[in-house]
């Protein structure tokens, strides 16, 4: 899974129809850090995040995974809102 | 699977159920000479790893998914051991 901020949102009419509903939020991904790093892309939400969110996000088949049954078209899904980012950790 | 080092860890309280229960560590991927493979990655975690352990990842849903236990669970990322020593031909190092 991949750390990233949620930075805009994209609106579809003509899509797959296992896509309605589902909101499709434009991801940055970033360094633990917080800074972004690398290109932005195209998730599926299952968490409920919004603009401005820390979260992490899922890649590939697994992606589509929190929506089954239903057998959603997505290859990357954001699956957690992040609360706190420990660098060196506590142990 | 990729070499990895563990370099801290993450706290998520609204994560997918399959989440649940599951330590979140923050990887950063290496190359053989050590040096970084692009951005640490958050990897569940079977093997009681910590922070600066060297570790084996797991970047693909089977493997990762089968080490905690959680089928069907997204998740694409695993630790799944802790690495004691690479050796690696004179002409590769």
């Amino acid at each position: 899974m991949y750390l990233g901020r949620v930075v805009g949102r994209v609106w579809s009419s003509a899509k797959n129809e296992s896509l309605t509903g589902r909101p499709m939020l434009i991801v940055q991904p970033v360094t633990p850090e917080g800074k972004p790093s690398g290109r932005r892309l195209v998730c599926t939400d299952w968490a409920g995040a919004g603009s401005g969110d820390l979260i992490y996000w899922a890649r590939a088949r697994e992606a589509s995974f929190p929506f089954l049954p239903d057998e959603v078209v997505t290859d990357a899904t954001i699956v957690a809102i992040v609360d706190q980012v420990h660098l060196g950790g506590t142990d | 699977m990729l070499i990895g080092r563990v370099v801290g860890d993450l706290v998520a309280t609204h994560k997918h159920p399959s989440h649940g229960g599951l330590k979140l560590l923050l990887v950063q991927p290496l190359n053989l000479d050590g040096t970084n493979r692009g951005d640490p990655v958050v990897a569940v975690e079977s093997v009681d790893a910590g922070v600066g352990d060297h570790v084996l990842l797991a970047t693909e849903g089977y493997s990762a998914m089968t080490t905690v236990n959680r089928p069907l669970s997204p998740t694409e990322a695993a630790v799944i051991g802790i690495i004691d020593e690479v050796e690696l031909l004179p002409e590769y190092r």
